[in-house]
């Protein structure tokens, strides 16, 4: 048996289903949070193998960028959660359904 | 020098604007007078080039001014004939003559300079018509003329009377412009373009007798909103309800002369389409007959001068349908001196006799105002076509040309010469009641002779009216030489034999003097003849073409109005957009649960949407 | 053989770390949990001659990123409210359902379409030095590289704005 790309694309799969699943079940807003932190990560997980596969460092470039834009999209939204905690004094999303229609 | 007669226009449209916009700070008189020196600078910056014309040193020539519409050959630019020219000398001589007699006229009036401006609007929206070298720039004259004539019968719009005369002449025209503007498209469909010069040097070719046919009716439709003919020349005599120096500048000299004009320019396709040419004729010709004998019955001043305009309008649609179009023009000229002549000199009585219109109210002004009384009596003989006054050469040219036709055409020749006599007759009825005899006036009328800003327009006009007929004499036929350019492209008739011209004049002159002799023996007396059998009724009520009208179109139109107000609009129209509406809220209502505000519900649609997008591209796409 | 023997010690740590960051009750366990999935994919991008994005993944997500998350978890207390709410057994069910078939559909999505490991590993040709990269990144790319500056300039503002005018919400609220 030998390692070839299949098996990191199964991983990062399987890691983007776990994040999915987080994100679903759990109503703490900072657990949701790094729910959508893994989903990121297992598509940066992606573009490296696929551009070690293809032999393009494009594909290296843009898990770069997905980790800048992760970054920024961390400062926002854990701002925005100590906002809300600030307000609501929790930080359980389920309480956050002001905008029932 | 030519390429400056875009002043013409620039001039009256400067005048509209200062006083419509700043009239109240200039006010009584001084708005007047600018209106005035606007429009005579006009006239006199128009003289030259038209003299240039009339001695040859000028040549016919199309100035371009600017790029409008490009691809339909609409570009503004003004056509410098002698068709034009010639109506550019009227309009803008006439109309100053008129300005300086409202001056007078409207003295007093709270509403002085907004009256300037809107005359001054209507100078430019003629002068826009008379000098377009294309069709559409002729058709938005032809349309603000129609705007300014809807401003100026109305301007005293707080007589309900006025409101609804201004409404009715606007709407009763509108149906003259829509075929005017379906005769466009069909031209444009046809050339490709709406430029005279092209349309005139390839009508030949292009247009099949058909085609020419329908444009020219089309065209004629137009005309008879604008001139007044049968069947919408109602609106003409309650236009008397503006103020007098309106119904002579608009109704009488200048406006109504549109139409005639219009087919005038259009001669070329005229001549195309026979049938039309006959069409023309006859309704040009009944609608002499019928509007004279009309005017007979009349007893308002201004309304027998209204109905005698649409007779005298009947005769130059005459001229045009018979392809006497120089005649036609001739006319269309002379008219439109002895015409305003004549309304200026009933203002003159009306404002004189303290807005008494009816003439059984009249009688023996004569002495009171003397001014008025000569120059309405030129007036009187030329409209009654008495040798050598002016109407005299122009409605016989009209009539030997409908002679010359021979056949059937004698007919209408010999309507022509019926409404001759009655031309006579109810002028003359008119001129007796009105100075002769004696005082009929109500109590406490002390009749006085107007200012001379109001007499020195009928002494102008006087002049003009007898000697502008001697430039077309049938000896000496300078007129239609003039005029030659402009229907370069249309054949010629021979002009009749001189004796038998001479013959025909005379006639028609001796029955304008029969007509003339009847009338004014039948109420030259101290006790006026009874009218008040059914003929004077009718006829006093123009014979109930409005009621016809009003009960076969406008009844009708009203009940279809109204059912669709009632019927279709509340629940059809209504109907469907409260159906939306209803049916908008009733799938929000449903739709709104899905809005739980719960973030993971959300977020589960976003992942169960994820799931059945991937499964249905490997169903499309075979992935399985 | 040793690359599989890492991959796959890496990859069960990165699995087993997901799930605990996924079922732990206390958010703390759940950083924890995502910071060892974090580095196991640091190891991974090792693995995948991706030398320089492994050195950001470490330095930024497992050093800023979860620095940041921990801080904020001490910030707002460790919230355990979570397990007030009774736990909705249709609800677990569905995410478990819904994550699975995900995962399936992936797999079964990406299965024709897979490389199928032309490039064998260990002849690599290609190395994810800072040489490199940073070729790429500033030849080909610097305008996005520089919008990015922007990016994070403005995420930087954001966060200062939310932080200042958040202060006079309860004031507002009093208003209101």
């Amino acid at each position: 048996m030998t390692l070839t790309i299949s098996w990191f694309l199964i991983l990062a799969a399987a890691l983007f289903s776990i994040g999915v699943a987080g994100v679903l079940i759990r109503r703490n807003a900072l657990v949701m949070f790094m729910s959508i932190e893994l989903m990121l990560n297992s598509v940066n997980l992606t573009f490296v193998a696929v551009s070690r596969e293809l032999g393009l460092i494009e594909g290296q470039v843009a898990a770069l960028f997905v980790m800048v834009v992760a970054a920024a999209e961390v400062t926002i939204g854990l701002a925005i959660i100590v906002a809300v905690f600030r307000r609501k004094a929790s930080a359980n999303v389920d309480e956050l359904a002001e905008l029932r229609g | 020098m030519t390429d400056l007669l875009w002043i013409l226009i620039a001039l009256p449209l400067t005048g509209a604007f200062i006083n419509i916009v700043f009239g109240k700070r200039i006010g009584e008189p001084l708005a007047g007078w600018l209106g005035f020196v606007l429009v005579g600078s006009a006239w006199a910056i128009a003289v030259v080039p038209t003299l240039g014309l009339l001695t040859g040193s000028g040549t016919p020539e199309t100035i371009y001014l600017f790029s409008w519409i490009p691809v339909v050959g609409a570009d503004a630019a003004i056509l410098w004939d002698p068709l034009s020219a010639l109506l550019t000398m009227i309009v803008t001589g006439v109309g100053a003559l008129i300005h300086l007699y409202s001056i007078g006229y409207m003295h007093g009036d709270e509403r002085f300079a907004r009256f300037f401006g809107y005359l001054n609007l209507f100078i430019a929206s003629m002068l826009i018509l008379v000098l377009a070298s294309n069709y559409a720039v002729m058709f938005i004259g032809w349309e603000l003329v129609g705007l300014s004539s809807y401003l100026l019968i109305s301007f005293w719009f707080k007589k309900p009377s006025a409101a609804a005369a201004g409404k009715k002449a606007f709407i009763v025209n509108r149906i003259g412009d829509w075929g005017f503007l379906v005769a466009l498209m069909i031209i444009f469909a046809s050339f490709g373009t709406f430029d005279f010069g092209v349309i005139f040097t390839t009508a030949p070719v292009v247009l099949t007798t058909g085609a020419a046919t329908a444009i020219t009716l089309l065209l004629f439709l137009g005309a008879t909103g604008k001139s007044a003919q049968i069947p919408l020349y109602i609106w003409l005599p309650d236009a008397m309800e503006g103020p007098t120096p309106v119904s002579a500048l608009i109704h009488a000299a200048t406006m109504v002369t549109a139409g005639v004009f219009m087919m005038a320019r259009s001669a070329v396709l005229f001549e195309l389409a026979p049938i039309s040419g006959v069409t023309i004729a006859v309704i040009g010709g009944a609608t002499a007959l019928l509007a004279a004998v009309i005017a007979v019955t009349q007893m308002d001043i201004k309304k027998v001068l209204a109905y005698s305009t649409i007779s005298q309008l009947g005769y130059m649609v005459m001229g045009v349908g018979v392809g006497a179009y120089s005649a036609g023009v001739f006319h269309l000229s002379t008219h439109a001196f002895f015409k305003a002549l004549l309304f200026l000199g009933a203002g003159s009585v009306i404002h004189g006799m303290a807005d008494e219109q009816d003439m059984r109210k009249m009688g023996g002004l004569r002495k009171a105002m003397p001014v008025t009384f000569v120059t309405m009596t030129v007036g009187w003989l030329a409209i009654s076509g008495i040798f050598p006054f002016s109407g005299f050469w122009s409605k016989d040219e009209i009539l030997a040309a409908t002679f010359q036709r021979g056949g059937p055409w004698l007919i209408l020749w010999a309507v022509g010469i019926l409404a001759a006599l009655l031309t006579a007759f109810y002028m003359t009825r008119l001129y007796v009641l009105t100075f002769l005899g004696k005082p009929r006036w109500a109590e406490g009328t002390e009749p006085h002779e107007s200012p001379w800003t109001m007499t020195l327009p009928l002494a102008v006009l006087a002049v003009a009216a007898v000697i502008f007929g001697v430039f077309n004499t049938p000896a000496r036929l300078a007129f239609e030489h003039f005029l030659e350019p402009s229907f370069a492209l249309i054949s010629h008739a021979e002009p009749l034999d001189l004796p038998l011209a001479a013959v025909l004049a005379l006639f028609a002159l001796v029955v304008a003097i029969g007509g003339i002799a009847w009338s004014w023996f039948r109420y030259n007396r101290d006790e006026l003849p009874v009218e008040e059998g059914g003929f004077w009724q009718r006829g006093l009520n123009g014979f109930a073409v409005d009621d016809l009208y009003g009960r076969v179109i406008v009844e009708p139109g009203k009940k279809v109005c109204e059912w669709f107000a009632d019927s279709v609009d509340p629940k059809g129209i209504d109907g469907v957009s409260h159906g939306i509406a209803q049916g908008v809220r009733t799938a929000g209502d449903g739709l709104k649960t899905l809005q739980s505000g719960q973030v993971r519900s959300y977020a589960g649609g976003i992942a169960i949407g994820a799931v059945v997008l991937i499964l249905a591209v490997l169903a499309l796409g075979g992935g399985f | 053989m040793g690359e599989l023997i890492v991959f796959i010690i890496f990859a069960t740590v990165a699995l087993v770390s997901a799930i605990g960051m996924v079922l732990a009750k206390n958010p703390v366990y759940s950083a924890i949990g995502l910071l060892g999935a974090m580095f196991s994919i640091a190891v991974l991008y090792v693995l995948l001659d991706a030398h320089f994005v492994a050195a950001v993944q470490v330095i930024v997500y497992a050093g800023a990123v979860m620095t940041l998350f921990l801080f904020v978890i001490m910030l707002i207390g460790v919230d355990n409210r979570e397990a007030y709410g009774p736990a909705v057994p249709a609800q677990r069910i569905m995410t478990a359902v819904v994550s699975i078939g995900l995962f399936a559909a992936i797999v079964l999505a990406g299965r024709a379409a897979w490389i199928t490991g032309s490039n064998a590993f260990g002849t690599p040709d290609l190395n994810g030095t800072i040489e490199n990269v940073s070729d790429e990144l500033f030849g080909t790319w610097t305008v996005v590289f520089l919008s990015t500056v922007m990016l994070l300039t403005i995420a930087a503002l954001g966060t200062i704005a939310l932080a200042y005018f958040g202060t006079d919400v309860p004031d507002e609220e009093a208003t209101l």
